[in-house]
């Protein structure tokens, strides 16, 4: 096999794209996408010091998830995408077992199974594996295949979505079986997935709801969204957090209360002020201001992992492109969205801004994957 | 191959990622335009609503409460003060093993089972960072006990504040009575704002009567609390207002020798300055430890309190009603004087027994034999004789009896700045219509006329009767408090009586002290002042004729009361005091009197008061 047998000319694609050789490059390092994320990265650290009352261990803690989050998204951006496309599958497949694992081996927390404490290793959730995987296997389904995918195609991928979703979502953790079931779905979506599909999902999805309310939902799940829709039905139940969250936040005004001088969040009002809901925090003490500093953070690499899947040379890149810059903006919308009183409390933590190790090397583990294909679009391209 | 193929293929998939690509980026746009959108109207829209929540979340406004006023007697003398008092509490998060902790205290202090129930009951509600308090006023050996043990200790804290001490016990107990925890009733009947952060309220006493005065005014501080309702800042304070003090007329001197006098017996002395109507001594005995009631006293130890025969909670000297006796013949021979029934030189025939006309019934009087054959006004006051007064409030009818002695503030309140006081009986016809129901006898008003049958007066009462006597019947209101209402002395009334009148009724009275067949002449001796005065005896009623009782158990509470009326000065009064000792001894026995002369004399050689004012009155 010769590097020969990869190289696929594109006319034009050169054209307005001249090539730099930075030392950034070398490494397979896309810088715009670097400086935003370190700046959220950075960001994040500063709410977090606020957000957990202060306390540097908690920071540094972060700081060296971040720091092993950033060194696995670096050693991730050397892989050659084809050794990716190769190995996904397997990686679904090992995901899918510990998935399994856990129902019968996992431990748990609150009443959910999530984690798996294997001898060896640190305890990890595998579900963070298959927000990876999923998407990865879709996208190697269907690359080696003509668009838009048949049906029988789609079928495929819904099955290969649909296994993990529901082991996640049966642990129970809503959030993620969403999250992942979304990342495999954008993948079918950018696959060029007939719009008739995507309308009859949408249709599928709200005739099944009620009966999704009845079979499916656990009560707690339900109550989420009953909370949603009148959160002051329950005022110190369930009710507390999101009233809490948006008195937080609508105190924060335009201008915020200043950094550490949150009285929600600092006087405990705020519940999960360091995880789930840590842009509450965010929000009271660096107001609109501070939001929107976030946003158009989020923005510049939502944009920017758009940009790479255009610029991709081959199909599996722009898929994976896609699918985990469309997933990432999932993470911030719902987050946001649910503390903000929009949609209803789902476990997502807001990226690069929530404490919690795991997500945050998964998350940077799949921006890696971003720079990978950038590097290869130029690779070949030059 | 299939290349070129390839390359058209990869062409138009390009193409469809881009489309797709750029309609997800429209609705990212739209996305985070509604995330912006909802932050917006949270953050800005509606700021100054969620400002508002966030503030109540986080401002909790605690009350401070004023410290009390303090009881003073007119030299400044402290009746009541505050002082800290020490409560062990424990703090139900910081201990980590509540039965062992609880089993530690119990064996080194020891904790009444009542203690511990109350404990229990509000451990269950407290916030497990507040102490719950266990023992009450803990004393410095306990608090050192506690200190050399902290190490096993662990979430006991001693909290101090400030409580009402009343540093002489049951001496002050009746006048200045308590203050308590405020009970269910009085949370319902008091302002809350007002007591907010206060846990006690007047009770009894002066302490209930002034309890507006000496409570003082709230104070708050503003503070924040996180949500587990912790404090963490102060942020804001208004200091409270301490109560205002009180002042009293009374003299601790002359209050505690009017105690001391009484004894050990059950009885009551009130003394009245003559010049301004304050009250200088009032005290009733038995008594009780009034700091008991302050930290709650126990069950046992009050219903021993209130079912003692003594009566130690009650207040005799104004609630207390005695049959006035001979003590209100001055008081009737000015009647007689006053409406021409009798004249100075008047005189009744004394057989030791009267008889109404038309009537068989044998009235008595209290020497079996009599006073001599005919006797006059002056040795009617000065041997008390009996039958001169029944002829006298014959012939004076109740009414006219009733009207005059009114004017002496008999059969109503005084009007004392302290609670509960009781206003006695002053009959008449109209007065026996309305309580009875039937019309007055004629021998009820003989009965009348030696202050017995249905005649009932408070020790105060005397005493403020006896001041009129001393002013030649001008009333004053009889007071407790000095610095509080105006502190001019208000003449109220002034009877009509001739100098003549009174030069006769007050020698008399002289006489019954100094002379040679004054009932009360065994005061006389060793006295370098003159006091007028009067004694009397009340029979004692309620035991019906005939039932049958242990003799030896209630004989002495069968005797008679004695009673003892006198102000001295006699030429120039400045004190005017009355004495009542219940069942305090058989007929002709001298008891009072020499009560009311201990008092005299701690008042006269009071130097600031009483000495002073003699020496000024001995100069003129």
């Amino acid at each position: 096999m010769s590097s020969g047998d990869f190289v696929r000319s594109l006319p034009g694609a050169s054209a307005g794209f001249e090539p730099r050789v930075s030392q950034l490059q070398r490494f397979h390092i896309d810088p715009f996408l670097m400086f935003s994320l370190l700046a959220v990265c950075g960001f994040g650290l500063a709410v977090l010091y606020s957000a957990s009352g202060q306390q540097f261990g908690t920071v540094l803690r972060q700081g060296v998830f971040m720091v092993a989050g950033l060194f696995a998204m670096v050693v991730v951006a050397q892989l050659d995408i084809r050794f990716v496309r190769r190995w996904a599958a397997l990686l679904y497949l090992l995901g899918i077992g510990l998935l399994v694992a856990v129902i019968f081996y996992g431990v748990g927390a609150k009443g959910a199974t999530r984690w798996l404490d294997l001898p060896g290793l640190p305890r990890f959730q595998p579900s963070e594996i298959m927000k990876l995987a999923l998407p990865l296997t879709v996208a190697t389904y269907l690359s080696g295949r003509t668009m838009p995918p048949s049906f029988f195609q789609v079928m495929v991928c819904v099955v290969l979505i649909g296994i993990p979703t529901l082991l996640i979502g049966a642990q129970p953790d809503l959030g993620t079986s969403i999250l992942v079931a979304v990342s495999g779905l954008f993948v079918l979506y950018f696959a060029g997935l007939s719009w008739y599909y995507v309308a009859a999902v949408l249709v599928a999805v709200g005739v099944s709801s009620p009966l999704l309310w009845s079979y499916v939902l656990h009560d707690y799940q339900k109550q989420r969204i009953l909370t949603l829709l009148d959160p002051e039905a329950d005022k110190l139940g369930a009710g507390w957090n999101i009233i809490q969250s948006k008195t937080a936040i609508g105190s924060g005004g335009w201008q915020g209360k200043g950094w550490m001088n949150g009285t929600q969040s600092q006087l405990d009002f705020l519940p999960e002020s360091h995880t789930d809901f840590i842009i509450a925090v965010l929000a009271e003490e660096l107001g609109l201001f501070g939001v929107l500093v976030l946003i158009s953070l989020y923005l510049l690499i939502i944009g920017r992992g758009l940009l790479i899947g255009l610029r991709a040379q081959d199909e599996f890149s722009r898929l994976i492109a896609g699918s985990i810059t469309l997933t990432f903006f999932v993470y911030a919308f719902v987050n946001m969205g649910m503390v903000s009183g929009l949609l209803p409390v789902v476990g997502v933590p807001l990226p690069f801004i929530s404490q919690g190790g795991t997500s945050l090397i998964t998350l940077l583990a799949g921006f890696g994957l971003l720079m990978a294909v950038s590097t290869e679009a130029k690779r070949i391209t030059r | 191959m299939v290349d070129s193929l390839r390359i058209k293929d990869t062409r138009s998939e390009q193409q469809l990622f881009a489309s797709r690509a750029s309609f997800a980026s429209v609705i990212v746009c739209v996305c985070l335009a509604i995330i912006v959108y909802r932050y917006f109207s949270l953050q800005i829209v509606e700021h100054s609503r969620y400002t508002t929540e966030s503030e109540k979340n986080r401002v909790h406004v605690r009350a401070i409460s004023p410290k009390r006023g303090l009881i003073k007697d007119r030299n400044g003398v402290l009746l009541a003060e505050n002082r800290p008092s020490f409560t062990l509490g424990l703090v139900k998060e910081r201990t980590r093993n509540l039965q062992e902790t609880l089993e530690t205290i119990d064996s080194l202090l020891g904790i009444p089972e009542d203690d511990l129930q109350r404990f229990r009951e509000e451990l269950r509600f407290a916030r497990p960072f507040k102490a719950v308090p266990l023992k009450f006023n803990l004393s410095e050996k306990e608090r050192a006990v506690l200190a050399v043990n902290k190490h096993k200790l662990h979430g006991a804290e001693i909290v101090a504040e400030l409580a009402r001490y009343y540093p002489e016990g049951p001496l002050y107990a009746h006048v200045v009575g308590y203050t308590g925890r405020i009970n269910q009733r009085e949370q319902q009947a008091i302002d809350k704002d007002r007591y907010d952060g206060t846990h006690h309220i007047g009770k009894v006493g002066l302490e209930k009567q002034y309890e507006d005065i000496l409570l003082g005014e709230v104070g708050y501080e503003n503070v924040e609390v996180n949500a587990f309702g912790r404090v963490i800042r102060e942020l804001e304070r208004i200091d409270p207002k301490p109560g205002q003090n009180l002042e009293l007329y009374l003299d601790s001197r002359v209050h505690r020798a009017a105690y001391e006098a009484l004894g050990e017996n059950r009885g009551a002395i009130v003394a009245i300055e003559v010049r301004t109507g304050g009250v200088v001594a009032m005290a009733s005995t038995p008594s009780f430890d009034a700091n008991k009631f302050v930290a709650g006293v126990s069950t046992k130890q009050y219903s021993a309190w209130r079912d003692s025969p003594d009566l130690p909670l009650y207040n005799r000297s104004i609630q207390g009603q005695y049959p006035p006796g001979s003590t209100l013949k001055p008081i009737f021979a000015l009647a007689g004087l006053h409406y021409g029934v009798v004249d100075t030189a008047h005189t009744v025939r004394d057989r030791g027994w009267y008889r109404l006309p038309n009537d068989s019934r044998f009235y008595r009087d209290w020497k079996k034999n009599g006073h001599g054959t005919w006797v006059d006004l002056h040795q009617a006051v000065v041997e008390s004789c009996d039958i001169y007064f029944y002829d006298l409030a014959f012939n004076l009818g109740i009414d006219r009896l009733h009207d005059f002695t009114a004017q002496f503030g008999l059969g109503q309140r005084t009007g004392l700045d302290i609670p509960s006081e009781r206003k006695g009986i002053l009959p008449s016809t109209q007065w026996k219509r309305a309580a009875r129901g039937q019309p007055w006898f004629p021998g009820e008003t003989l009965s009348a006329g030696i202050g017995q049958g249905y005649m009932l007066a408070t020790p105060l009462q005397l005493a403020n009767a006896t001041a009129t006597l001393a002013r030649r019947g001008k009333s004053m209101q009889p007071r407790l408090v000095r610095n509080i209402a105006d502190e001019r002395a208000v003449v109220t009334n002034h009877l009509e009586n001739s100098e003549a009148d009174w030069n006769a009724v007050l020698a008399a009275m002289e006489d019954v002290v100094h002379g040679n067949r004054g009932t009360a002449r065994s005061i006389s001796r060793g006295l370098d002042y003159r006091i007028a005065g009067k004694t009397g005896t009340a029979q004692v009623v309620g035991i019906a004729q005939g039932e049958e009782y242990d003799a030896e158990a209630l004989a002495e509470r069968l005797r008679d009361h004695k009673l003892f009326i006198g102000f001295a000065p006699a030429e120039k009064p400045l004190i005017a005091v009355a004495a009542v000792v219940e069942n305090g001894g058989t007929t002709g026995k001298v008891v009072g009197a020499p009560l009311v002369r201990k008092v005299i004399d701690a008042y006269l050689e009071s130097p600031q008061q009483g000495g002073e004012a003699l020496a000024e009155s001995s100069l003129q």
